[in-house]
């Protein structure tokens, strides 16, 4: 890992009315790092993840990303066009909900070549070998290439966001409660496809969840939010095996275990 | 011919003229963008070519000749009493020779004989947004121009040859105009789209019930989107013309019985009739 973070944000705050979503947030990602934000419904996490993703404007604060020649640029003043840009290359989203980030009248092969083709590929064989491949590596059969997502299981279609957004091998993703929705034995085969897309890539990941356990098998470091504040951060092991904060030692006490 | 007393010349009044002539100027400086501007009511309903009339009446003048054609050809409903009206409202020459015309109105074609400088090519469109049936949100469609997004095309024409084989669009084929804007070339056949591609005729596009004007200038590119390893292929039925034998152009095909029993004929009638005149003067010689 290189000394200057990927994305860098300092002091972000916002408000919706009377509560603070986002209290005064500071948060650092390395090339090739996996970082969990884990807290309750309501503590802000998804808030920050749409701020950091330029999706939402903070009331105050600065979200800093570096791109691949190690120029900066402030997230939330580099002109929507430039956004759209690095959203569609350097950057991916995958949502919790999978109907959200596919687009389900248009078949999988479809969903995976529209980045592709956002970015210029005009090439129709090209476009169906990359199809094809990643299918293959988000474990769909690549024979179902033409079919539409409605038609798959919920764990295919989240596989097949994951493809989706893989395809032009972004520096940095971020997951929104990946596995959110699915049955467990689903959750433990997505994430251990996560875990080796992530490590086969090198892609920085910040990931958005409230499973610690998907947490701990993913995730190099781990923030712990509650009421729009940071109220914890370390690494992932540290933090789970050793809290230091009350409310952290409540979410690690109310895991059950198997 | 003179006009018929009691209309203004062209039937719109001066200022509404001058306000569609803003917008064609503003379309010419912007080619392939869509200008809004304010579509008046007219005598005939919305669909029936309100918005081309409102251009043509902006743009033609006294000394203009005027042709209107309607899938080609010059003798159908539409052309006539469009033709007729302008004659009427306007008192200008009317030709169904596309060489002799200064100002040609169209729906869904563009005429065989190549067209020169000086001429203005009007047509009528039904819906000048191109992405309408790959996103239903006016304001994203907006956005999606304005940063030059057009991923989503590519995804529609990729499910194109993914379900069919081929690009299964032969008419309002998208066209991206000297590379920046996407746009509805209006219905006419794929057929036609290789001749938009560096026209030395000025092309306006009226859409009266979309209340929206573009413009293609003189000697723009314009190219018709495909696949590397697709590329974009002109559909013609294969047959000549039953009637002057063409090879070449753009044909109608014509039930002629309730047994099977069918003709190819051109779709344009005045190339199609200069042909026959042609052929019969030389069987004659």
């Amino acid at each position: 890992m290189s000394d200057a973070p990927l994305l860098e944000a300092r002091g972000l705050s916002l408000r919706y009315g009377p509560i603070a979503a986002l209290d005064e947030v500071g948060i650092e990602i390395h090339p090739g790092e996996v970082v969990a934000i884990v807290g309750e419904s309501g503590s802000g996490k998804t808030t920050l993840l749409r701020v950091l993703s330029g999706l939402l404007r903070p009331e105050a604060g600065s979200v800093t990303y570096r791109d691949p020649e190690g120029t900066p640029h402030a997230v939330h003043s580099m002109g929507e066009a430039a956004l759209r840009r690095l959203h569609r290359s350097d950057w991916g989203f995958v949502h919790q909900n999978p109907r959200d980030g596919l687009r389900m009248g248009v078949s999988a092969g479809g969903n995976i070549g529209e980045r592709l083709m956002a970015t210029g590929a005009r090439h129709y064989g090209g476009l169906r070998a990359a199809a094809t491949e990643w299918l293959q590596r988000v474990e769909i059969d690549p024979s179902r290439i033409d079919t539409l997502p409605g038609k798959f299981s919920g764990g295919m279609q989240q596989r097949l966001q994951i493809a989706r957004t893989l395809v032009t091998h972004p520096r940095l993703v971020f997951m929104d409660e990946p596995t959110g929705g699915l049955d467990v034995s689903v959750q433990a085969r997505l994430l251990d496809l996560l875990r080796t897309l992530v490590a086969e890539l090198g892609l920085a990941v910040l990931l958005v969840t409230h499973d610690i356990a998907a947490a701990r098998l993913l995730a190099h470091r781990l923030l712990v939010m509650r009421h729009g504040k940071v109220v914890e951060q370390g690494l992932t092991d540290r933090v789970l095996d050793d809290p230091q904060h009350e409310y952290t030692q409540l979410l690690v006490a109310s895991v059950l275990a198997a | 011919m003179s006009a018929e007393a009691g209309y203004n010349f062209g039937y719109l009044d001066e200022n509404t003229k001058r306000m569609i002539r803003r917008a064609l100027l503003k379309a010419v400086a912007v080619p392939g963008h869509q200008v809004p501007f304010g579509s008046r009511e007219m005598p005939l309903p919305y669909g029936w070519g309100t918005g081309g009339i409102q251009v043509t009446a902006s743009v033609i003048g006294p000394d203009d000749t005027l042709k209107v054609i309607d899938q080609g050809a010059d003798d159908t409903t539409n052309a006539v009493s469009i033709r007729r009206f302008f004659a009427r409202v306007a008192g200008v020459a009317t030709t169904e020779r596309t060489g002799e015309a200064t100002v040609i109105q169209t729906r869904h074609r563009i005429p065989e004989t190549p067209l020169r400088e000086g001429q203005i090519l009007v047509y009528q469109v039904p819906m000048p947004e191109p992405l309408f049936r790959l996103e239903p949100r006016v304001a994203e469609t907006k956005r999606m121009h304005a940063l030059a997004d057009y991923g989503l095309m590519h995804v529609k024409l990729y499910e194109d040859i993914a379900r069919h084989g081929h690009v299964a669009i032969s008419y309002n084929y998208p066209v991206m105009v000297a590379d920046r804007y996407l746009m509805s070339p209006s219905p006419i056949p794929a057929f036609d789209n290789p001749k938009l591609h560096r026209m030395p005729a000025l092309q306006l596009f009226g859409a009266g019930r979309e209340k929206r004007i573009y413009a293609v200038p003189p000697y723009t590119d314009v190219r018709s989107l495909d696949f590397e390893d697709h590329p974009f292929r002109p559909v013609r039925a294969d047959a000549p013309c039953a009637l002057c034998g063409s090879r070449e152009s753009y044909l109608d095909e014509v039930v002629t019985d309730d047994r099977g029993g069918r003709m190819f004929v051109c779709s344009d009638t005045d190339y199609c009739n200069t042909r026959q005149a042609a052929a019969t003067q030389e069987a004659a010689e």
